[in-house]
């Protein structure tokens, strides 16, 4: 299958290793992978923190970079749960009657990387080797918005090497939620701290998501509190192999 | 916990949670009040094999509702004046209180029993009564304890949720001069009867709020655990129902699916103790005087706002408090309303026509729990965020606006976003400090930033974006 990956601008910026995990994952399964550049970000930031006039532009660009896809590749459940969730009405707001139909003929060729696996590829094992304790947490709209479910779980399930340890308070979320986590730090770090809590219970040494965002947030709980256990997105898991890299 | 629980006085949410997550005792009683409450409501919804049609049910009938609000607070209105009741109309919460005050006066009585009400709570009932020279004694045990305590509610559901056993023994042995008050739940129970017993026989005039308010038949139906609610609406010789215009139900028939919704959702119990459904007056029983105060308070201008209306559909179950992340670190004081938690964040700003209470929409991770847990689907991060456009354009310019105008800027343009992230990492050096591994870390960042480094470190950017190694590895060849 010929794979568009959105790669979003978070993880451009700083989780590049996540897009190039994808990518192995991707051409290993035989796909082919292609990239438009003129692609920047989803508009999530912008349409959350109430910034609307700013954030429906970016439909319109996703559309013009995204309409000829086969599929779109998403390693983000947030953005996807964004695009998914407001697009329709954005559209709708802009009152762009070809824009609309767009939208809706393009959504449902979009996927978060593990529901391509899981519901479009129908895959579990995608041959991947990690022999590392891992945690997984679900983040929130992975679980809320995308109903991703167990998908994510059955493709760590299926990783050779990996020692999966259950996540106490998994459906909690873990207190980032974009500028809330600046605009109420004391709350989100209350939250935060729960989180790494339960994540160091577990002994774990690495604690994956579908998402790097709440996993940046994470990890810079885990660094600060000098843990030495790291954040990984799933795509780097499901990437390693016993040949290496 | 001091000042009355109003939006206009109160700082903004970040500022009083911050005070809040200072409260130990506060947050381990909340924290436990709600673990017990969300596995209750676990089971009792489990057991149920429809819950998500009954919830499509109740949203259905709640939507219908306020799409034909004028229409049945009009027939409500006939069919409570047919059986006896007299029907008032306030548009505020002033007229509201002036209303309540002249009835009180009228019924002759300077006291009245109370039956746990939030709307009264939204409109500061209390403290105009006691200007007026009239004495309310709350008869809800949780709010017994509120009001002995000198305290504010901070549940819908569970006003003294924050207190725990003990904290509410002591209140009782000052408050009732019991100073041999034993701490078994029996011993709290039997203080609060005796307590009581004396003032349901005594006051001859009873203040109510409504759970539903049904068109139908006119009658007003309140759900609750304890039975001191249905001696308030059964003992006095006068009766005041305060409610808000959106607690209307068209039909009888339809209790049959809120009450089954709303005990689940909110105690985690499959009924409740005590269902009251009154309706006008009756010669040989019950109040021979009945009034019905119906409240606007602002939401008819909800219901003008077609993405905000669904907040008027709320059923008052807080099980959106119950289940979100936020609510359980703070506690209900937080919101600065009688209102809390993720109903409050939304509701609050919106009663005070968003003049007040600005920082609530942004009270929220928008992590969908709540949503999740409501039983007639409240899209309540929907609401959020279309409250937080309403806040950034009544706001108009500030330094978050600009910052965010250049960034919806950065993202129309991929040469833009590649020299922003160039700039980024430019910017960035003079922060990075290398740890043991030669990883570079930002420990402390300036401005509204550093919110995220006040418990959180920052990983250095990557030297390279994904864009830049996919550009070159398409030059390799590879």
């Amino acid at each position: 299958m010929r794979v568009s990956l959105f790669i979003t601008c978070y993880n451009d910026t700083l989780f590049p290793e996540t897009g190039k995990a994808v990518v192995r994952v991707l051409e290993r399964l035989g796909h082919t992978v292609e990239f438009p550049s003129g692609q920047t970000c989803c508009g999530q930031m912008h349409w959350n923190t109430g910034y609307q006039a700013e954030a429906l532009p970016l439909v319109a660009r996703f559309v013009e970079q995204f309409r000829n896809a086969e599929a779109v590749v998403v390693p983000s459940s947030s953005c996807v749960a964004m695009m998914r969730d407001h697009y329709p009405k954005m559209a709708a707001e802009l009152k762009d009657e070809r824009l609309m139909a767009e939208v809706e003929a393009l959504l449902p060729r979009v996927f978060e990387f593990s529901e391509f696996l899981t519901k479009r590829l129908g895959l579990e094992d995608v041959g991947a080797y990690y022999p590392h304790r891992v945690t997984y947490h679900a983040s929130c709209h992975g679980l809320r918005n995308l109903e991703l479910g167990d998908g994510p779980m059955r493709l760590l399930r299926a990783v050779r090497g990996i020692e999966l340890v259950p996540l106490e308070g998994l459906e909690q979320c873990c207190g980032f939620g974009g500028t809330f986590a600046v605009k109420n730090a004391d709350v989100s770090s209350a939250m935060l701290a729960e989180k790494t809590t339960a994540v160091l219970n577990t002994d774990a040494e690495a604690c994956t998501a579908c998402d790097n965002s709440c996993l940046m947030h994470i990890q810079g709980g885990l660094h600060r509190q000098r843990t030495g256990v790291k954040t990984v997105h799933l795509a780097e898991i499901l990437a390693g192999d016993e040949v290496g890299r | 916990m001091s000042g009355v629980l109003d939006p206009r006085t109160s700082p903004p949410f970040p500022i009083v949670a911050k005070t809040m997550l200072g409260d130990s005792q506060l947050r381990k009683n909340v924290r436990h009040a709600t673990d017990v409450i969300q596995t209750k409501r676990a089971r009792v919804v489990g057991e149920m094999p429809d819950w998500q049609a009954l919830r499509e049910a109740g949203r259905q009938i709640r939507s219908h509702t306020m799409e034909n609000l004028d229409f049945y607070l009009e027939e409500l209105e006939r069919n409570c004046t047919r059986a006896g009741g007299v029907v008032h109309w306030a548009r505020d919460a002033e007229e509201a209180r002036q209303i309540v005050v002249a009835l009180v006066k009228e019924s002759g009585s300077d006291e009245v029993i109370k039956i746990k009400s939030m709307t009264t709570e939204e409109i500061h009932l209390n403290p105009a009564l006691e200007a007026a020279g009239i004495h309310p004694y709350e008869t809800d045990l949780a709010e017994l304890i509120i009001q002995l305590g000198e305290d504010w509610p901070s549940h819908i559901v569970v006003p003294a949720l924050h207190k725990n056993r003990q904290q509410i023994r002591e209140i009782f042995q000052k408050k009732m001069n019991l100073p041999e008050l034993g701490e078994r739940p029996q011993d709290l129970a039997d203080a609060a009867r005796m307590f009581l017993r004396e003032k349901f026989l005594r006051v001859k005039t009873g203040l109510s709020g409504a759970n539903f308010l049904i068109a139908e038949t006119g009658g007003v139906c309140i759900i609750e655990s304890e039975g001191n609610g249905r001696m308030c609406l059964t003992l006095p010789e006068t009766l005041i129902t305060v409610a808000g215009i959106d607690k209307v139900l068209p039909r009888y028939q339809d209790l049959e699916v809120v009450l089954q919704l709303v005990p689940r959702s909110a105690t985690g119990e499959r009924m409740n103790p005590y269902n009251s459904i009154w309706t006008g007056v009756n010669a040989k029983d019950g109040p021979r005087n009945f009034h019905v105060v119906l409240m606007d308070n602002a939401r008819t201008e909800i219901l003008a706002d077609e993405e905000a209306r669904q907040t008027l559909n709320c059923v008052r179950c807080g099980a959106c408090q119950n289940a979100c992340p936020v609510y359980r670190q703070t506690g209900g004081h937080a919101y600065g309303s009688v209102y809390a938690g993720p109903i409050g964040a939304i509701l609050t700003p919106q009663l005070q026509e968003m003049h007040h209470a600005q920082s609530l929409p942004y009270a929220s991770s928008l992590c969908g729990a709540c949503y999740e847990v409501c039983p007639v689907k409240i899209n309540i991060p929907e609401v959020l965020i279309h409250l937080r456009n309403k806040v950034v354009e009544q706001k108009g310019v500030s330094a978050e606006a600009l910052a965010m105008k250049m960034m919806g800027m950065v993202f129309m343009s991929e040469r833009r976003f590649r020299a922003a992230q160039r700039m980024g990492r430019m910017a960035e050096v003079p922060l990075v400090r290398k740890d043991g591994q030669g990883v570079g870390w930002i420990g402390w960042l300036p401005g509204m930033l550093g919110g995220w480094t006040q418990v959180r470190d920052l990983q250095e950017m990557p030297k390279e974006t994904f864009r830049d190694w996919w550009e070159k590895r398409g030059k390799d060849g590879k």
